[in-house]
């Protein structure tokens, strides 16, 4: 690909000021490259999710991307501002009966492989780590290399770096077209490359993608003295988090830095309305309670609900579009996208730079879902 | 007439009143200070902005929606 059009408005046109815009955007300009960024202000999952930084080990393609991304975090870390509110808190994986016991451990044996660290938590060394946990939990996988941050001041942050070559701009984008997109004042910008980084707002650029939103609620308590010290989630999430349909709930629970309390997390497929749903928060809240039996004592300041992007594999697109060449996909992080981000970012910029993918590209591949190809049966298989 | 304890100090006043208007009362109406150490005041008087958190009796409740009680301890929160 040759990256020096005359015409074009930057190296790489960047479609979405998100987490995933912006590490892209980071990712490419510290290659030299120049990039525009443009976003219509409408905001997305960025501002609305838990940043919780997190190694998941569904699938082997998850664990590689997720693992990897991890380590970038932990590279870039140190020189992320307060703002960003990074902290290595690691995460708490929690069992509360036998069957649980034999998931931590069948967990832990998938993460070594992977290099990430963990360690095995007894019910009583439980106890003293998280006092404010009920009693009777049977132990916790600990995951060393977790951390949280606040992702919508680290996108804003990453899109500061790189001497000047990233430009961000507000704009709202109507169509694409491989490597020129339109904006709704009228007019096409042509770029060498162009990257849709847009979450929920690809559903209008690209109606055939076959990507479906999950909602997902959250509630943040008062600022308190710290009475938790890691991020807590239970065993049980994973099979909650990859429900098929219907409603589900689990508890997740986060430490801020302030004191505050960010208590999660449901989803929900298929709907779009933003609204608290004061049934769905309510079970959640009585699983996060389930847990910690002190919460109820504690002031909430505020509920919201945000929407993750789900491809039907639960992987991410990122790649070129196979029939659209200068159009490339970085979407459907679903609730993992800015763990996600840092590894993905590098994906992106290794593919478009013919440099050599940082781990095996295959599974994310967007002709998965993507094109022609894709409406052939098994070419999602 | 009630008695109120306010950062331990007793203040008293006539009954009726909500914990807000008792701050207003008192020599500050400050009732928090935020993460970067701002003070804030009661703002909207009707339980939406949250800027009035306290701690009464042991517990972060609104000042703007909780009313003074005999003997009732009020702490600001800092
Ligand atoms: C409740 C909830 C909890 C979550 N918890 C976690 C977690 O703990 N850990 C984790 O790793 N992930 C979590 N996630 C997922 C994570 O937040 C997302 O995967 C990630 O933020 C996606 O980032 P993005 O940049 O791809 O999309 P977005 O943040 O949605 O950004 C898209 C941007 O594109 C812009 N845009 C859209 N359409 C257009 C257009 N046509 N023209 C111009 N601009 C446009 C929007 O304004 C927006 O700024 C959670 C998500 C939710 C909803
Ligand atoms: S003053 Fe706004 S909630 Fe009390």
């Amino acid at each position: 690909m040759s990256l020096q059009a005359r015409t074009a408005a930057a190296d790489v046109v960047i479609v979405g000021a998100g987490i995933m815009g912006a590490m892209c955007a980071y990712e490419l300009a510290s290659r030299g490259l120049s990039i525009l960024v443009i976003d219509n202000g409408t905001g997305g999952a960025t501002g609305a999710g838990m940043g919780h930084l997190v190694v998941m080990d569904d699938n082997p393609a998850e664990l590689a991307l997720s693992r990897y991304s991890i380590a970038l975090w932990n590279t870039l870390r140190k020189r992320l501002p307060e703002a960003c509110a990074y902290r290595n808190c690691g995460t708490l994986w929690l069992a509360a009966n036998d069957e649980e016991c034999g998931l931590a451990e069948a967990k832990q044996a998938r993460l070594v492989e992977y290099g990430a660290q963990s360690e095995w938590i007894s019910a009583s060394a439980l106890r003293q780590l998280e006092p404010m946990l009920r009693p009777d939990l049977a132990g916790a996988l600990k995951v060393f290399d977790d951390g949280i941050l606040y992702a919508p001041a680290t996108a804003r942050w990453l899109l500061h770096q790189q001497d000047g070559r990233i430009t961000v701009q507000e704009g709202d984008v109507t169509r694409v077209e491989g490597n020129r997109l339109c904006l709704s004042e009228g007019g096409w910008l042509t770029a060498p490359a162009i990257l849709l980084a847009n979450g929920l707002g690809a559903f209008r650029l690209l109606p055939d993608v076959p990507l479906r939103p999950k909602k997902g609620h959250l509630l943040i308590t008062d600022r308190y003295p710290a009475c938790i010290n890691h991020q807590l989630v239970e065993l049980g999430y994973a099979a909650s988090a990859h429900a098929d349909d219907g409603t589900s709930v689990a508890f997740n629970v986060q430490p801020r830095p302030t004191g505050q309390l960010l208590i999660g997390s449901s989803r929900q497929f298929d709907t779009l309305d933003k609204r608290v749903e004061f049934d769905v928060l309510g079970r959640m809240l009585m699983r996060a309670q389930d847990y910690l039996p002190g919460l109820g004592e504690l002031n909430a300041i505020r509920g919201w609900t945000g929407f993750r992007v789900a491809t039907p594999d639960g992987l991410p697109l990122l790649g070129q579009h196979p029939d659209q060449p200068g159009l490339w996909l970085a979407l459907g992080h679903e609730g993992l996208g800015v763990t996600t981000a840092s590894g993905s970012a590098r994906l992106i910029a290794a593919q478009l730079l013919g440099e050599a993918p940082p781990f095996d590209p295959a599974p994310f591949r967007t002709e998965r879902f993507v094109g022609v190809a894709s409406h052939t049966p098994g070419a999602a298989a | 007439m009630i008695t109120v304890y306010l950062d331990g100090q007793p203040l008293v006043m006539g009954e009726g009143l909500t914990v807000a208007a008792m701050l207003t009362l008192s020599e500050s109406s400050i009732a928090r200070l935020s993460c970067t150490g701002q003070p804030r005041a009661p703002f909207c008087g009707m339980g939406i902005c949250q800027e009035c958190r306290v701690t009464i009796d042991g517990r972060r409740q609104l000042a703007c929606q909780t009313l003074c009680q005999e003997g009732m301890h009020v702490e600001r929160t800092v």
